[in-house]
């Protein structure tokens, strides 16, 4: 007897040894920004020290780190919200697309059409919901009616607010939960279709419920953009980030994967950062 | 991660979380050597108060492995650990695991010493080999455990390479109680009971091996299960 056994249902292994979170490799990315050898001062106080990084595209990067560390500040250097700060020195480079943002070529209000940015606090116009994501859309000269209603139900929709709010478009969107309110912003940043998104703790002052909802928003959203996100709360990082960077005092400590970084962090003074122990 | 170094976070309560599933580890761990001891001790002897103090033993162990988990899972839920925290909580689940079944294991030595004790026709010879590799089983995991107390990779990585000459032994064993079968075919039985010793002996240096795998895990983040022994001193390097 020399019966070959033929299993009956055969089994993918290779499909088994996926993970559901992905594989991610840093050297396959591409780079949507990249910043070289950056220094920030704030008069003669030093924020940020010789930052180099880079920031693949379409993926969620997050910043880590404690209360001063310079976080928000890199942030906003992204969009060249620090140009409205005075006293304010910046030196280096940061490229998006391969291109200087401080060059002289560079149109600032184009480069924040390019690189949207929603804060901790949401912040809507007091006006409808309805005019809260046409704004960006009319300021570039977008009066169409029907071309606003279709970019307006994408917005919503994309920022997963659409269900919420289809009935209510005209009513006051300061009339929106606190969530609402954060989701609506996020959706009037990416009416306007930027490349990047920035989130400065988009989710701090929210309920877990609608924190949660952010959050899958932001995985939703990575398939379109790119997000770079600032959070104190270090298990949101590890829940929505692809990389993290750990910032501290001014610099960037570790930069990483984030399965990696919250699992065998290589630098001592990440590990204490996100075990919670004296820095 | 820091040698010792479970402390110095933030919260104090924490830090005693941390430490106090360590400490009961170690204290299974202690619980399991003493049951190898006196396992290892009862089929030697031929000792039935010993096999049956090691059998009782085994549902302590059993308790503890269960009240250890559901602390991990505890802290799991309510401070989400990172980095070496969560290594830790992991290879303490893991820990306790192979440390039951090391427990199972010397809980079926000692049912072999209850059939063996009542066979009159006992050949002291058979065990000559089996107290040695008794003894050397019984030193890997004393230093297995040694090895997570201090975090110690090098300690680790020696007690692991360790279970390649336990292998060997076995198989020496093996051959040893085959030639006592085809000698004397009445022996079977009892050779067969003798033989299932060994065997639950050879299973104990492979899950004193494991453990130190979890060290290595613990102290290195890096996951040496299932690797060769040049891959596994690779990943320990600093």
């Amino acid at each position: 007897m020399n019966k070959q056994a033929t299993p009956t249902h055969a089994i993918d292994v290779s499909a088994l040894t996926q993970r559901a979170s992905g594989q991610i490799d840093f050297e396959q990315e591409d780079i949507c920004l990249e910043v070289q050898d950056l220094n920030l001062y704030y008069g003669q106080k030093q924020a940020l020290k010789d930052i180099n990084l880079h920031i693949p595209a379409k993926r969620v990067t997050a910043y880590i780190g404690p209360s001063g560390c310079g976080k928000s500040t890199l942030l906003r250097c992204f969009n060249r919200m620090n140009d409205l700060i005075d006293a304010v020195r910046i030196e280096g480079r940061i490229l998006l697309d391969e291109q200087d943002i401080h060059a002289s070529s560079i149109n600032v209000a184009d480069l924040r059409r390019r690189v949207g940015m929603v804060f901790q606090k949401p912040n809507p116009f007091p006006k409808s919901i309805y005019e809260n994501v046409a704004y960006g859309l009319r300021l570039q000269g977008v009066n169409d009616r029907r071309t606003l209603d279709e970019a307006i139900e994408k917005a919503l929709r994309r920022a997963a607010l659409w269900d919420e709010v289809k009935d209510r478009l005209p009513e006051n969107a300061l009339g929106l939960s606190g969530g609402q309110q954060q989701r609506l912003v996020i959706a009037r940043a990416i009416a306007i279709e930027p490349e990047v998104l920035l989130l400065d703790e988009p989710a701090s002052a929210l309920d877990p419920i609608s924190t949660l909802k952010i959050e899958e928003l932001i995985y939703e959203l990575k398939n379109n953009y790119t997000i770079v996100i600032v959070t104190h709360n270090m298990q949101q990082a590890a829940r929505v980030s692809d990389y993290t960077a750990f910032m501290y005092l001014g610099e960037v400590i570790e930069f990483g994967d984030t399965n990696t970084l919250f699992t065998n962090p290589q630098k001592k003074r990440t590990e204490d950062y996100i075990t919670g122990r004296y820095g | 991660m820091e040698k010792g170094d479970i402390g110095h976070h933030i919260s104090q309560q924490f830090n005693t979380e941390l430490e106090d599933i360590r400490n009961r580890v170690l204290g299974m761990g202690g619980l399991v050597e003493q049951q190898l001891s006196e396992a290892i001790l009862s089929l030697i002897e031929a000792d039935r108060d010993t096999a049956e103090r090691v059998i009782t033993t085994d549902y302590q162990v059993n308790a503890l492995e269960v009240s250890i988990d559901e602390e991990c899972t505890t802290i799991l839920a309510r401070r989400q650990p990172a980095a070496s925290d969560l290594r830790l909580v992991i290879a303490v689940i893991k820990t306790i695991t192979d440390l039951e079944r090391i427990g199972d294991e010397a809980e079926r030595i000692s049912r072999m010493t209850l059939y063996l004790s009542d066979d009159a026709k006992l050949n002291k010879a058979l065990y000559v080999e089996i107290e040695h590799m008794g003894t050397h089983v019984r030193k890997m995991l004393h230093s297995a455990l040694d090895a997570f107390a201090r975090l110690d990779v090098e300690l680790a990585l020696n007690t692991a390479r360790e279970d390649e000459k336990v292998d060997r032994e076995y198989e020496s064993i093996m051959r040893q109680l085959m030639t006592y079968m085809m000698e004397d075919p009445r022996s079977i039985p009892h050779v067969l009971n003798v033989m299932w010793s060994a065997r639950a002996l050879e299973r104990i240096g492979d899950r004193s091996c494991n453990i130190c795998e979890y060290v290595i895990y613990l102290v290195k983040g890096k996951d040496v299960r299932h690797v060769s022994m040049e891959q596994m001193e690779k990943d320990a390097q600093p």
